[in-house]
Formats: structure tokens, sequence, C-alpha cells
């Protein structure tokens, strides 16, 4: 027999392809189709976020937050007020709380829904359960229209609450989704998790064991499924979290349809708070009264939350004039790409694209 | 919750394996002097009741006469933090011991401090630029940085 002998080579992949979510590229080293080794390159969408938030004031950062995770951007605009309330000892009426997490569970149902039906995407179904899941995004993009105005950057939570109370019709409308979502999830589970091909491509493949998933500090659904129960929403409550019963799914190896499943399972819970939610949202005041040209005192501050992609946490440091001196932004989707590496290295070039959209992330929060 | 363990009660722990490392003791932190920082998050790292396995977040902050660099530390096992800083008196050359071996978390955040506030990490096994390009000159978040270099 004749062993040929092969030379490793280098492909590029991205920046502009439809399975990089984005603008990323990814030059990957190939022995055939197995893969060496990979390097991500980043940086195509950086706008210095956090240089811009240090020449405007605390107010007008806001609607920066809202242009990380652009898909989320309800979930991004919470701990960037939570940590000026920190800063500057505000405190916010309880309705305002209610609808703060009324919002961020919207946004994860939308963010996840996401996810998943681009993962759908990234295996070859061509958009097909990614229109079913989009179904729902829009109705939920609906909601958020209802509330704001907006459909993609919502601008909505402000320091002491949200800028806006809900209109009358918004509480039937969410009750409705709220009501038929189980089946919509159902709906999806029976279309895709018994689906061979599914199970084939996902099972399996990049593994990210426990231990390496807490080293690499990655968060979110990919920590979870690697079966660390970490939840900020419950290790680290904030808000009115506590008063909600919910359960944390994790997954078993920490594979892609692990990953797939948990978000799934996600989706499940946040309807869950939801109904509890919709069940104690209080009456009372949105807003508290807060200076437009707010100044805290000096000193620091950092808030975190559990967005649908992982820990979103701002780091704050107020020298006590109206523009923050510091502003950090701990950006899930930049440190979740960290294990990714280790995950597809000796997997095939298309087990990459897959592992790559099942850790699910944002360009525009990996850049800033 | 998250307990965050008091600054005072690590200190007085730290002080009979590092005599004489630490500079300030604060109520929500400790600043340490930057040479030992690797051996002191390891021993946080590796003592069973610490057991701080989880990097949360590394950033740095421009204080113009120094830099300082805030390290928030988790247990996910204990369920406790805590924040750990280092400053770093030099502005030409600022040269920290990197977190990589340590918590492979560190690796892109690190980049990040590198090529947006000029920080050297030692140790570090892939230190170049992550979101500006090779030739960029300058650190953009730096204080006295407007943006007035040619790029």
């Amino acid at each position: 027999m004749v062993t040929l002998k092969t030379e490793p080579f280098v492909i590029n992949l991205g920046p502009v392809h439809p399975s990089t979510h984005g603008v990323f590229r990814l030059r990957a080293t190939l022995d055939g189709e197995v893969v060496l080794d990979i390097e991500p390159i980043i940086g195509y969408l950086h706008r210095g976020i956090e240089k811009i938030a240090e020449g405007r004031n605390y107010k007008q950062d806001i609607p920066l937050t809202d242009r990380l995770d652009y898909v989320a951007s309800m979930s991004n605009n919470l701990p960037y007020v939570m940590a000026v309330e920190k800063l500057a000892e505000i405190a916010v009426p309880e309705r305002a709380e209610y609808l703060r997490i009324i919002m961020a569970e919207m946004q994860r149902i939308a963010s996840h829904l996401l996810a998943v039906g681009s993962l759908a995407n990234d295996l070859g179904t061509f958009f097909t359960p990614f229109q079913y899941m989009f179904r729902e995004r829009e109705k939920i993009v609906d909601l958020f229209e209802m509330v704001c105005g907006q459909r993609l950057l919502y601008n909505y939570m402000r320091f002491g609450g949200v800028s806006h109370d809900i209109p009358d019709e918004f509480i039937p409308a969410l009750s409705k989704l709220v009501s038929t979502m189980p089946g919509f999830i159902d709906e999806y589970d029976q279309l895709l998790a018994e689906n061979e091909i599914l199970l084939a491509r996902l099972k399996g493949v990049g593994i990210l064991p426990k231990e390496l998933a807490i080293n690499s500090s990655v968060s979110g659904p990919v920590l979870r499924a690697s079966g660390v129960e970490w939840d900020i929403r419950k290790v680290d409550s904030y808000s009115v979290y506590d008063r909600f019963k919910f359960d944390i799914p994790t997954g078993v190896i920490g594979d892609c349809y692990d990953r797939y499943r948990v978000r799934i399972q996600e989706m499940r819970q946040s309807v869950h708070i939801l109904e509890q939610a919709i069940e104690q949202l209080p009456a009372g005041e949105v807003l508290a009264k807060v200076s437009p040209r707010l100044k805290p005192p000096g000193g620091e501050a950092y808030a975190h939350i559990e967005a649908p992609k992982g820990e979103l946490g701002f780091y704050l440091v107020s020298d006590n004039s109206e523009k923050p001196y510091r502003m950090h932004i701990r950006a899930p989707s930049l440190i979740n790409l960290t294990a990714l590496r280790e995950m597809v290295i000796g997997w095939k070039l298309a087990d990459v694209i897959v592992t790559f959209g099942s850790i699910d992330i944002c360009l525009g929060e990996v850049d800033r | 919750m998250t307990t965050a363990l008091p600054a005072s009660e690590i200190a007085d722990r730290l002080k009979n394996h590092f005599p004489e490392t630490i500079t300030e003791i604060k109520k929500e932190y400790l600043i340490i002097k930057n040479d030992s920082l690797f051996d002191i998050a390891s021993f946080l790292k590796n003592t069973p009741d610490l057991d701080f396995d989880y990097l949360s977040y590394i950033t740095c902050v421009d204080y113009i006469d120094y830099f300082e660099l805030v390290y928030q530390l988790v247990s996910t096992k204990h369920n406790h933090s805590l924040v750990l800083k280092t400053q770093c008196h030099q502005r030409d050359e600022p040269v920290v011991n990197s977190m990589v071996d340590l918590w492979k978390g560190a690796d892109c955040q690190e980049r990040e401090i590198y090529d947006l506030m000029g920080i050297k990490f030692k140790g570090h096994p892939n230190l170049k630029r992550i979101f500006l390009w090779d030739g960029f000159q300058g650190h953009p978040l730096r204080k006295d940085n407007n943006g007035d270099t040619e790029n």
C-alpha cells in the first residue's frame, strides 16, 4: 500500500460568510478535512464603545449598550443601569423591577430562538426551522415595539426604572404568547430533537469538558451545557428573581447537542418566569426621580446579569463627574470564544461551523 | 447570593504566606504588589477552602499616574468572590504577569488590555493585538490618547 504524504494547509473562513453570524474571520489549519489548529481573528466591528462612553454622560451611554449584542438589546440595558444605580444608590420601584424581568425573559426567548434557528441553518436545513422560530420571535419584537416603539435597539431602561409604562394591550398580548409558547417549543423540538441528521451532526461533537469550561471563564448556556449549575439569576440573584420558581437546565457532557438542549429548556423556564411575573405584577410607578445630569459619587461598581449569551457585566468607575471615568464591559461572547479552539481541534471543518454556531456569539458584543 | 469575601480576612491569610505583598486593604478589594500577583493568584486558586476556580473578568483602568488592573475571582464550588487589584506605575512599558497558565479565560481579555491599554503580560502565549490591526499606533483606551495619532 502506498502512503501519501499530506501537507497541512491554511484556509480562511470569513470575515464575510453566512455561517460566521457577523463579521468574523477564522484561520483554520487543516490536514485534509481534519482541523489541526484554528485562530479566530476579530475586530471588524470594533467601534470603541468603552472609549466613546467616557465622552458622554451616564444617560447618553444607555443607547450605546443596545449596540453591543444587538439581538438582545433589552438584556444589555439592564446590567448598565444596575451598575449606575449601585454607584448612585438609586432605588427602583417594584413595578419597574417586574417590567425589567419581563423584558429580559422575553429577550432571552427571542435570542435563543435566533440561536437555535441559525444553528439549524449551519447544519444545512436551509431556513426552514429558522422561519418557524422567527414566527415567534416576530411576536416578541411586536411586543417590544408596543412598549418602546423600537424593534431592534430598544433603549428602554433608565436609571431608577424604565422609560414608559406598558400600554393596556400589552399584558393580554403577552399572556396569549405565554400560553401558546410551550406548544410552539414542542413543535420545534418535534421537528429538530428527534431528527436523525441533527443528532448525527450534534451528538458528541465539539465537547467542552466541565473543568475546561470553568477554567476558560465561559458562561451562560455554554457553561451550563457542560454540567455546571451556574446561573447568575440563582447564584447571585438580582432584581426580583428570588420571587420566582424556575430550574436551571444543565447538560451532561457539553457537546453541541447539550448546548442545543439547554437553550430549548431555558426557553421553557423563561415562559414559566413570565407566567409568574404577569401574575405578580404590582401597580405603581415605573420610574424614580433621577436627575438627567446625574453625578454619582466617586467610586466603582460592578453589576452583572445572566444575559441570553452568558454573564454580561458592567464595571464602572466614577470620578464624581457627569461622565463615567471608565466603563468596562464583561462581554460573554468574547470570553466564550476562548474555548472554541480546544473544542474543535481534531474535528472536521464542517464541525467547526456547527460548534461555533452552538456557542452563539454576537459580533457586536465580541468587538464592542 | 455570591458572598464577597471580606478583603481583610483574605489579607490576614495572605500575610502568613506572602509577607509584605499587600499594599492596601479596602472593604471590597485588595491591592497587591504586581510582582507577586501570579503567586498570590495561584495560592487563591489552589487553596481548597478558597478555591477560586473561575476568573470572571479582568480589566484595567488608566489613572494617569498608574494603571490599575482589576481581577474578579469567583469560586463556583463555594459561591464566593474576591476582587484583586494591582498597580503598574510604569507608563512606557508597563508589565504584569499573565494569568493564562492559571485560568485560560484570561487569554482574550489580556490581549484586549494589551491592545487598548498597552499593558504587556509576561508569559502570555500569544500576546498580540486583538481588535486593532498589527501596525496600529498607540493604545486608544489610555487617557492621554485622543485619537490624534495617524493610523
